[in-house]
């Protein structure tokens, strides 16, 4: 690549990444008066948030008036075996709902209550009626509505400036390769388009990872292509800190039936509307798996869970609403106790409960997935599913109040790729929300960044630097090839780091991913430059393996069970253990991991809660002092 | 049980291209989008696709399958003969970038020049009032999951590259169906705007659209013909015309 020939743009703020965090935080660096530059590796409109079905979670308190943000707080640190950040989760149980409305005002269109307000669906680990949705495509509504609140703003600036792309421009199908920085902070980011290979340099002060999950690393999966890590891994590289990273979500309900379709995500509006998990015998195996954290929120009968969906104020609600890690290690028992089905499932069933009719009104995507990809009707017959590996909870740490990375003047991360708002294990209809809550803090975050810090020219050597990582893979010959190298990490994470780990097998696995890393230095590319996907993957395969080995060195070191991270060495929850976060950091050679204690809840917010609940997860210690002020 | 499939892929860029054979594995249940990435994974590291979710929910991996536009995500391969060779093609009516990767752009560009949504400027944020069978007409076009199918059938530029200046397509037709239904929505003249600056009148309702829409939005019943009937309505009602003289409504 010669330097005359380089496309170089200047913007200031870039955005990476174009799902609901990423249009938000646009949206809102762009309001503030900047220029913003969204970066995406497919076609806009496509990101993975597209795919979340459930809802969003905000305590407008439209069907249940008795909830309000304080109890949408209690809720998700409950979900989070309060290893959450205190603050973001206040931050975001606070914000929801004003972000919520945002969207209608944006021309949303969620379903209604009778009243005609947003409408509200009962999920998984909230005690109340809370995800504003829109049937199961709510996703898709988010990214419609920030997508067309772009070109309503691009419309704007067409007739101030003259040029609709003046101040707002997507850049589909480019993919960042590096965080460039100079002199300590960012000066903007590095990378190449799909379509040609060529390369792009962008110039920012300001840049806002928002590249979503790490699916990917693992071998079955709800994520698409896209979710390789590649905020994680570039913000490591850049010198941001990587927190809780042992914590992934295996959602409970993948498809596990045909195999091409497996891990595909059965929404867990599924079991909010009525759906029951049963094992081979017939059995309803929920009951058995109800943890004594929540003895008291959960039904212990099959008669109390039935009446729950008609009467919640005097019943508790059934089983298969706990939170997703109690259910998916619940069905991953099951399976193990061979009450599974020969694909390795168990059954999830709708057809009893609700009529055809409703079925296809409640959940006409889910009607339509099984039926077109499965060839099942779900209105008569039940569902076979089974774990997958669907959300991160760890991520880039973050100041909760402007999601600035820790350590990188310059750069923010919200949504997915952050760390520390879902703790230990996310909530059901948490992530649209706090897509949206610290999507807004980041682009205001970058926006007050931008106005006391100027532009950092890149130099031509931080370029060059960057160039080279590009050419190099079409450079060598008879070398590795990407997608075996893929698939082999896959195998290693599924396996050794996956729902259920132990010491020695996790030992074993940094041990393969290092050695994976070692061979896919000398990775080659076959084909050209334009649109080549084994070129692709050659990155974002760097990418994945960073994440892993972040993971498996976290989950070595947290002797505990807790959220998602289930040590079957170390089953228990240990109330010591809640009180450290993990650190991993990168030194340009390997990754590594250290504890660091988790901030303590202050005084309000610890009074939120029964001081018996609080014993539950906290030492008597912490417990005494009641709160950090 | 995994048996042999014969399989057609055109291979190519911009300038030129050809059919190439290839013979892959496939498996019980797999969709067409299964054996490219085995193609690509074991025979053609280089074959470019575009695919994201592979659950019909993204609409990326469009393509012509046996000379249909279809989702290859959504397409059984039991769904064809077991001795069929299945052969699979870029979208026509759109460049080719490279193989069955084309330039979608002028999708994009279309979005662009519809008149954005515009909200009640009296309207607090949580103050919406709205019944559930007057955002369903809505939901339904808001369901599109931008595949770009119904585009590239529609002969209006499938046939006549020419058009494409003057024709925004069904799915742009939908988008603006959409907001004229929306319950909230101001803006007015939104179907005269269809008809006179992005080519509703070219549409001849031959329902091609409908027929590819792999979310089975009515994109010719419930969006097109109850825009053009009004537009009609409108332009030859001279009493409407007087009427619009002195006051302009939103429903025109």
């Amino acid at each position: 690549m010669t330097q005359s020939a380089l496309q170089r743009h200047t913007y200031d703020v870039l955005v990476i990444g174009a799902g609901g965090a990423g249009l938000r935080a646009a949206v809102e660096a762009r309001e503030a008066g900047l220029s913003v530059a969204i970066i995406c590796k497919s076609l806009f409109g496509k990101a993975h948030t597209v795919m979340a079905e459930g809802g969003a979670a905000a305590s407008m308190g439209n069907v249940n008036d008795n909830d309000n943000w304080m109890v949408h707080f209690r809720d998700t640190m409950r979900g989070g075996k309060f290893l959450n950040h205190y603050r973001m989760a206040e931050l975001h149980a606070k914000e929801a709902p004003d972000r919520i409305w945002e969207l209608e005002m944006w021309g949303a269109l969620f379903d209604r209550t009778k009243e005609g307000k947003i409408s509200q669906r009962n999920f998984g680990g909230h005690e109340y009626p809370r995800l504003a949705h829109v049937g199961d495509r709510t996703g898709l509504e988010l990214i419609r509505t920030m997508q067309q609140k772009i070109v309503q703003l691009q419309q704007k600036d067409g007739r101030e400036f003259g040029n609709m792309e003046a101040k707002i421009k997507v850049f589909a199908e480019c993919t960042i390769t590096e965080i460039v920085k100079e002199n300590g902070k960012v000066a903007g980011a590095y990378g190449y388009w799909r379509e040609s290979g060529e390369e792009i340099l962008f110039e920012a002060p300001a840049v806002v990872l928002a590249t979503g999950g790490v699916g990917k690393t693992f071998k079955i999966t709800s994520n698409s292509w896209e979710g390789t890590g590649d905020g994680h891994a570039l913000a490591l590289k850049a010198g941001a800190n990587l927190v809780d990273m042992e914590f992934l979500q295996f959602h409970p309900t993948g498809m596990v039936w045909p195999p091409s379709v497996r891990g595909i995500l059965v929404t867990e509006s599924v079991r909010g509307e009525g759906g029951i998990l049963t094992n081979t015998n017939g059995e309803r195996f929920m009951f058995k798996y109800i943890p004594d954290v929540f003895k008291d929120k959960y039904a212990d009968n099959e008669a109390e869970a039935d009446r729950w969906y008609t009467d919640q104020d005097n019943n508790r609600r059934p089983p298969e609403l706990l939170p997703r890690d109690e259910v998916a290690r619940a069905i991953n028992a099951e399976v193990k106790a061979g009450r599974g089905t020969e694909h390795g499932g168990v059954f999830l069933d709708v057809s009893k409960r609700l009529s055809p009719e409703v079925i296809k009104k409640r959940l006409p995507s889910m009607w339509h997935q099984f039926y077109e990809l499965a060839g099942v009707d779900i209105t008569k017959e039940p569902m076979e599913v089974g774990p997958t590996c669907h959300y991160v909870m760890g991520g880039v740490e973050v100041e909760p109040d402007t999601a600035a990375a820790v350590g990188v003047p310059g750069l923010f991360a919200a949504g997915e790729v952050a760390g520390g708002m879902h703790g230990s294990n996310r909530l059901g209809g948490n992530s649209l929300t706090d897509l949206l809550v610290f999507g807004r803090r980041a682009g205001m975050g970058a926006a007050e960044y931008v106005k006391k810090n100027s532009a950092n020219p890149v130099s031509d050597a931080t370029i060059k630097a960057a160039a080279e990582r590009i050419e190099a893979p079409f450079s060598r010959t008879g070398g590795e090839n990407s997608y075996s190298l893929h698939a082999q990490l896959q195998e290693i994470t599924h396996n050794l780091v996956g729902i259920i780990r132990t010491r020695t097998e996790i030992e074993d696995a940094i041990a393969k991913i290092a050695d994976i890393r070692k061979r896919s230095k000398n990775v080659t590319v076959t084909g050209g430059r334009t649109f080549n996907p084994g070129f692709h993957l050659a990155f974002d395969l760097d990418n994945m393996l960073l994440v892993a080995e972040s993971t498996a060195k976290s989950a070595l070191l947290r002797e505990e069970s807790r959220g998602g991270h289930t040590r079957d060495d170390f089953p228990a929850m240990s109330n010591k253990w809640r009180q450290v976060n993990h650190i991993a950091s990168f030194n340009g050679s390997e990754v590594t991991v250290k504890a660091q204690p988790l901030p303590m809840l202050p005084k309000e917010l610890f009074d939120l809660f029964d001081v018996h609940e609080l014993e539950k997860y906290m030492t008597p210690e912490e417990i005494a002092k009641g709160g950090s002020n | 049980m995994a048996r042999k499939l014969n399989l057609r892929i055109w291979r190519g860029d911009s300038k030129n291209g050809e059919l190439k054979d290839v013979q892959v594995d496939v498996n019980e249940g797999e969709v067409v989008l299964d054996v490219i990435h085995r193609v690509q994974a074991t025979q053609m590291g280089d074959l470019a696709v575009r695919w994201n979710c592979k659950a019909g929910k993204c609409g990326s991996c469009s393509m012509e399958i046996n000379g249909k536009p279809r989702l290859a995500c959504m397409t059984q391969v039991a769904s064809f003969d077991e001795n069929e060779t299945i052969t699979v093609t870029p979208l026509r009516a759109f460049p080719v970038i490279k193989d069955l990767v084309t330039d979608v752009s002028f999708n994009y560009k279309k979005a662009m020049e519809i008149p954005a949504y515009e909200p009640p400027k009296d309207l607090a944020p949580g103050e919406a009032r709205m019944e559930q069978v007057d955002v369903e007409r809505s939901q339904e076009f808001r369901k599109c999951i931008e595949c770009f199918l119904c585009q590239n059938t529609c002969h209006v530029i499938r046939d006549h590259e020419e058009n494409k200046k003057s024709f925004a397509g069904p799915r742009f037709f939908i988008r603006i169906a959409e907001l004229d239904m929306h319950p909230l929505d101001i803006l007015k003249n939104r179907k005269r705007t269809a008809q006179e600056e992005h080519g509703l009148g070219m549409c001849n309702i031959t329902k091609c659209c409908t027929e590819v829409c792999p979310e089975h939005i009515r994109i010719t019943d419930n969006a097109i013909i109850p825009m053009k009937e009004r537009v009609v309505d409108i332009k030859y009602d001279p009493s409407r015309m007087f009427a619009g003289l002195l006051k302009r409504e939103k429903r025109d």
